[in-house]
């Protein structure tokens, strides 16, 4: 029978939390979560955020992030129970025995330091080697992993380096002091979706050569079906189910896990091309004191009541085209027509009613509203600013506003900092829609949400826009929202249009390689489709 | 050329552009003045004559452009120009005294700095604990008490009460290194205590601000000890704003010890211009504020070019 190398048993943890307006007071995290993992092998843990995955993960090393107490149950590794270590012990421990991967390796990796110094640090520490040894470790792994120059890279300083190339990085940083066990807390989860299949292909085939174990921390099942032996779901620090990855993806048990597996229900039919709201007309545009246009003769509409959605990989030109239609960015060349007119490049140059007939939403909805302010005010804002509405009457219309975002009378007093991340975006749809406008811009709008809670929001953006008859610009990376809820796509690729139509005809083949890729990188939930795509695809990404 | 050496040479041409225009402001601030120079120096019983010809003298009726032009001319090859109350050169006589201070500044800046810089890292490493609650408590009475209180309470207690140190800090040119310093410790370290707060609370608090950056989690999973975390990964990042406090405070050293010299009986350059401004004496008061605005541009140039120095996304660019 195999050693068991990590064994978590009945864990219980802790934290204090200081809510506003009550007094602090201790939750729980996680309880009496058990689960054991052989040497060399691989578990993931998934969940939605607050399911306590990466304080379970964490656990592997008695650590707790912020306020988070252990306070109960055993986590033995390697024969003896890591919670009855003293400091030094924990000391000894961690960078030796367990090391960590975050999810984000551009803000965990020291600014001031090159990188070899930080890869090799804990292994020098712990006196595992010397540093000419550390060094050629280091040296292996960078080539084992795919990166450019590995000889040379390691003199970089982190902001050097890509994203994607950063996460590899610091998985040769995780297996550099040659530990036991690796845990892997959302490694590819802030990567754009071509990067990420190239990243998770590399920690694939890096666990697989070292032989080493693995906790693999995800929200998305697609992803650590790939890499996993069994798989641990996790909700509200409670275990749900356990089992090896064939039967939890092909046979789930539990309601929670069918519902994991099979999201992104929505179906939605594309609606007939109609006369656009929205015309944008060959327009480039390029930042101010850069030599480069981030945008060359875009060209793309809007129907009325339809939604656009615009695909692409961070740099692609999303956001920019975004920011040159409301105005933002006054494009160097081309023509934007809304509603009939043609709106003026400089937003200081438009009317109130273009301002008010173009809103946006935004990727992270608690930084977009004042946390001053209550859900009240923020919603009442547009209806005061635009319709001069006072007392009685906008207290009704903002309450009829809620209504529609399906929140009830009790949060017009509530703070931001109250609300979870899907009521936050619900409330900055309110306020969008608060305005009456024509187009809404998503930029992003469901990219920071757990899968459920997005696709709660898709459906609620769907439902609007029946009754509204708003059409909707949906700037995303991820394509399964985009088969979700758009009428017509358009695929960017470096500031250009490279694929543009309506929905069906965009999503069928035959493929140009740039959307063809898009496409199948794209996490699948079934066995060996990394190897698949990995063999199949035409191109790489450009992040690499 | 490398980014880094066009955005030093702005740094430093925009400091040179600010001395100029300092220099301006200190001419019109002494033009506009209420009195009059030669009458100040004849006194009141002076013939009309008498202050005509001195006026003349003084080169007082030209056009206050052109005297500003010629000041500013003069300064630039190192002519001050002459003290109206005894005739000699502003150049030479400040020369001594600025000499004076800047050794009592070095002094107290070689202790003050790398005390402070070391108080604030235990106090960030023990934060909310007591060593920390005791730097605090102890740095922040020495900079609320007004310095000349913390200097006679110095001067009772180590002058008066165990004669450890003399309390006047006389200095003249004939005295060893020794005796110098041995004259100079209580101003010396009237002038660290006061100082010290502000850049261990700065110390302390980028050290703080840093030790919540992710990176700083990665240390601490690679099982490194917390002073190491501290000073390997923690203070290289912190380098920038603690780097313009201390420098604010350099400057402190060289053009606010006024009152320290006075208490002290001290010949710097602080006395020198108490005593000239109280005689109405324009041209020394004028080189004193020169001197003054180049040293604390200058020590702020400095913290910028350390800043840019330090950061490596300046150093390296992409």
């Amino acid at each position: 029978m195999p050693e068991t190398l990590l064994d978590i048993k009945n864990l219980k943890i802790e934290a204090t939390v200081y809510p506003p307006g009550e007094d602090p007071h201790d939750i729980t995290i996680v309880e009496g979560v058990s689960v054991g993992l052989e040497g060399g092998k691989v578990l993931g843990l998934i969940g939605e955020s607050g399911a306590g995955k990466s304080t379970i993960g964490l656990s592997a090393m008695a650590f707790g992030r912020g306020g988070v107490r252990i306070t109960g149950g055993e986590v033995t590794l390697n024969g003896r129970d890591i919670l009855k270590l003293g400091p030094k012990g924990l000391r000894g421990l961690r960078g030796r025995e367990v090391t960590y991967v975050a999810q984000s390796a551009a803000a965990s990796f020291n600014p001031a330091k090159r990188l070899m110094e930080q890869v090799i640090e804990a292994t020098l520490k712990h006196g595992l080697c010397s540093r000419s040894e550390a060094e050629a470790r280091a040296v292996k792994l960078f080539r084992k992993l795919g990166l450019p120059n590995p000889e040379t890279i390691g003199s970089r300083y982190p902001h050097q380096v890509s994203g994607g190339q950063l996460q590899r990085v610091m998985t040769a940083m995780a297996l550099c002091p040659e530990p036991s066990l690796v845990i892997f807390d959302e490694p590819t989860t802030a990567l754009d979706v071509t990067t990420q299949i190239d990243v998770l292909a590399a920690i694939k085939e890096a666990i697989r050569d070292t032989g080493v174990a693995a906790l693999y921390i995800t929200h998305d099942l697609a992803v650590v079906a790939q890499v996993s032996d069994h798989i641990l779901v996790l909700r509200n620090g409670n275990k749900v189910e356990y089992g090896p990855v064939k039967q939890i993806i092909e046979d789930p048990q539990e309601d929670y896990t069918r519902a994991l597996v099979s999201v992104r229900s929505i179906d939605h039919e594309e609606k007939k091309p109609a006369e656009p709201v929205l015309r944008v007309d060959n327009v480039t545009a390029r930042y101010k004191g850069t030599n480069f246009d981030v945008l060359s003769n875009v060209s793309v509409d809007v129907a009325p009541g339809q939604t656009l959605a615009i695909v692409g990989e961070s740099g692609s030109g999303k956001s920019t085209l975004a920011r040159a239609i409301t105005g933002l960015l006054p494009p160097s060349a081309g023509r934007i027509t809304f509603a009939g007119r043609t709106l003026s490049p400089d937003l200081k140059a438009r009317s109130k009613d273009d301002l008010r007939e173009l809103q946006m939403i935004y990727q992270m909805a608690d930084v977009a509203m004042n946390p001053r302010q209550t859900v009240g005010t923020i919603i009442g804002r547009p209806l005061e600013f635009y319709f001069g509405l006072r007392g009685e009457e906008k207290r009704k219309r903002v309450q009829d506003l809620l209504d529609q975002i399906e929140m009830g009378s009790g949060y017009l007093d509530r703070y931001p900092a109250e609300l979870s991340g899907g009521q936050k975006q619900r409330v900055c749809i309110a306020r969008a829609l608060a305005a009456k406008p024509r187009l809404i811009i998503c930029d992003e709008v469901t990219s920071a949400l757990d899968p459920l809670v997005a696709d709660g929001i898709l459906k609620l953006l769907l439902e609007l826009q029946a009754q509204e008859g708003v059409a909707y610009l949906f700037i995303t990376h991820d394509l399964a929202t985009v088969k979700a809820i758009a009428d017509s796509i358009a695929v960017m690729y470096r500031g250009k249009v490279v694929r543009y139509g309506p929905k069906t005809q965009v999503l069928t083949p035959p493929f140009d390689d740039y959307t063809d890729l898009l496409l199948s990188s794209v996490p699948e939930m079934r066995l060996g489709w990394l190897e698949h795509v990995i063999e199949t695809r035409k191109m790489e990404s450009a992040g690499n | 050329m490398h980014p880094i050496v066009k955005l030093l040479s702005q740094r430093i041409a925009l400091g040179l552009l600010l001395i100029l225009a300092t220099s301006a402001l200190i001419f019109a601030g002494t033009q506009i003045l209420p009195g009059d120079v030669a009458q100040s120096i004849l006194g009141q019983s002076a013939t009309p004559e008498a202050l005509a010809n001195l006026r003349e003298e003084l080169g007082l009726n030209e056009p206050a452009l052109s005297r500003y032009f010629d000041w500013l001319f003069g300064a630039l090859h190192g002519d001050l120009g002459t003290a109206l109350t005894n005739g000699k050169d502003i150049a030479s006589s400040m020369a001594g005294r600025l000499g004076n201070t800047l050794f009592l500044a070095f002094w107290a800046a070689i202790i003050a700095v790398p005390l402070a810089l070391i108080l604030g890292l235990v106090a960030a490493r023990y934060a909310g604990r007591w060593p920390d609650k005791l730097i605090s408590g102890v740095t922040l009475a020495t900079i609320s008490l007004p310095e000349f209180v913390v200097g006679y309470i110095v001067m009772y207690i180590l002058a008066v009460n165990y004669r450890l140190f003399p309390s006047t800090a006389v200095i003249y040119d004939s005295m060893s290194l020794w005796e110098k310093l041995n004259a100079i410790a209580l101003p010396v370290i009237v002038l660290v205590l006061v100082v010290l707060a502000h850049m261990m609370r700065m110390t302390r608090a980028a050290i703080l601000n840093v030790m919540q950056s992710a990176y700083i989690e990665t240390a601490e999973l690679k099982g490194l000890k917390p002073s190491a975390i501290i000073s390997r990964h923690a203070f290289p990042n912190a380098i920038a704003p603690v780097v313009n406090v201390v420098m604010l405070n350099l400057a402190y050293l060289v053009v606010g010890v006024v009152v320290v010299e006075v208490v002290f009986v001290y010949p710097g350059i602080g006395q020198y211009l108490v005593d000239h401004v109280s005689k109405r004496d324009v041209p020394v008061v004028q080189a004193c504020g020169l001197v003054f605005a180049a040293v604390y541009i200058g020590l702020n140039i400095l913290a910028d070019v350390v800043s840019i120095l330090t950061n490596p996304r300046l150093r390296h660019p992409k």
